[in-house]
C-alpha cells in the first residue's frame, strides 16, 4: 500500500492531478522535553463524533472543515463514525476505533510510562477535503489553539 | 484527502509550537505536501494502524512514530517508512 493501486481509476486520476497543499516553509517544533514528561494528544481525520455532538456535514462542497472536540476520558465504543467518504472501507474503524484514533493505546503508554499524560482534549476532523483553504486559514488555527491552551506537548495525527 | 488534512494541521500546530508526527497512508500526498514529520505506513486507507484489535501491532506502529518526534537528529519534512 502507500500508492494509488487500491483506488479505482477515476479516483487515481483525480489525485494524480489534484494540486496538493505544498507546506513551505515547513515549521518544525522539537520536543521541549522528554516524551515521557509530555503531554500528548491525537488528532484523527475519521469524523468521530460523540452522540450529543452535531454531525460532520458531507454536503458541505469542497468538505467540512470544521472539528469535534473528544475529551481525554471519553468512550471510544459511543464515538460515532461521521466520515462521509466511500473511497475506503469503513468497517475496522467501527470495528476497533483505535484504529484511527488510538486513545486506549495512548492511555496504555500513559500508565507505563512512555509518554507524561494523555491531553484534555483531542480533535476529531472530518478528512475528506478537497478545498482546505478555510481549514488552513481558521480551523486548524482553533484546533490548535485547544491544545496549547491545555499545554499538550505533542501531537499523534492519524488519517484514514 | 484525510492524509492531506492532517500535514496542513499538523503544521499548523507546529507553528504554534506542539511538536507533531502524522502517519500516512499515500507516498503521493506525503510527498506533494511535506508536512514536519510523517510516517508513512504500508496500509489501505481505513486502518492506520494495521489491524483492529491488534494491540501489539498498534503499539509497533505508534512507537515508530514516536520516535520520529524524539530525534533530535532531524530535520523537515522528514519522511519515514514504517517496517512492519
Amino acid at each position: 500500500m502507500g500508492d494509488l493501486n487500491e483506488f479505482p481509476l477515476s479516483l487515481r486520476l483525480f489525485l494524480q492531478a489534484y494540486p496538493w497543499r505544498r507546506v513551505t516553509p515547513v515549521p518544525w517544533a522539537p520536543l521541549r522535553r522528554p516524551l515521557s514528561q509530555s503531554r500528548v494528544a491525537l488528532v484523527t481525520s475519521a469524523g468521530f463524533v460523540r452522540p450529543s455532538q452535531t454531525p460532520f456535514d458531507g454536503g458541505i462542497r469542497g468538505g467540512d472543515t470544521s472539528f469535534r472536540v473528544i475529551p481525554g476520558d471519553a468512550e471510544l465504543s459511543e464515538l460515532n463514525d461521521g466520515q462521509r467518504s466511500e473511497s475506503f472501507d469503513h468497517t475496522g474503524m467501527r470495528q476497533d476505533p483505535n484504529l484511527a484514533f488510538p486513545l486506549d493505546r495512548l492511555r496504555e503508554l500513559a500508565a507505563r510510562g512512555r509518554i507524561g499524560s494523555v491531553a484534555p482534549r483531542h480533535l476529531s476532523y472530518m478528512g475528506s477535503i478537497t478545498a482546505p483553504g478555510r481549514l488552513i486559514r481558521e480551523t486548524a488555527v482553533e484546533g490548535a489553539k485547544i491544545l496549547t491552551e491545555d499545554q499538550t506537548d505533542a501531537a499523534l495525527l492519524v488519517p484514514v | 484527502m484525510c492524509n492531506q488534512t492532517v500535514s496542513l494541521v499538523a503544521t499548523e500546530m507546529e507553528r504554534q509550537g506542539i511538536t507533531t508526527v502524522v502517519l500516512q497512508l499515500l507516498r503521493l500526498a506525503a510527498e506533494r505536501v511535506g508536512p514536519p514529520r510523517a510516517l508513512l505506513v504500508p496500509f489501505r486507507h481505513g486502518y492506520p494502524l494495521g489491524t483492529p484489535h491488534d494491540h501489539a501491532g498498534q503499539h509497533r506502529v505508534i512507537e515508530a512514530a514516536f520516535r520520529l518526534l524524539e530525534d533530535p537528529s532531524r530535520s523537515p519534512p522528514v519522511l519515514e517508512e514504517f517496517r512492519a
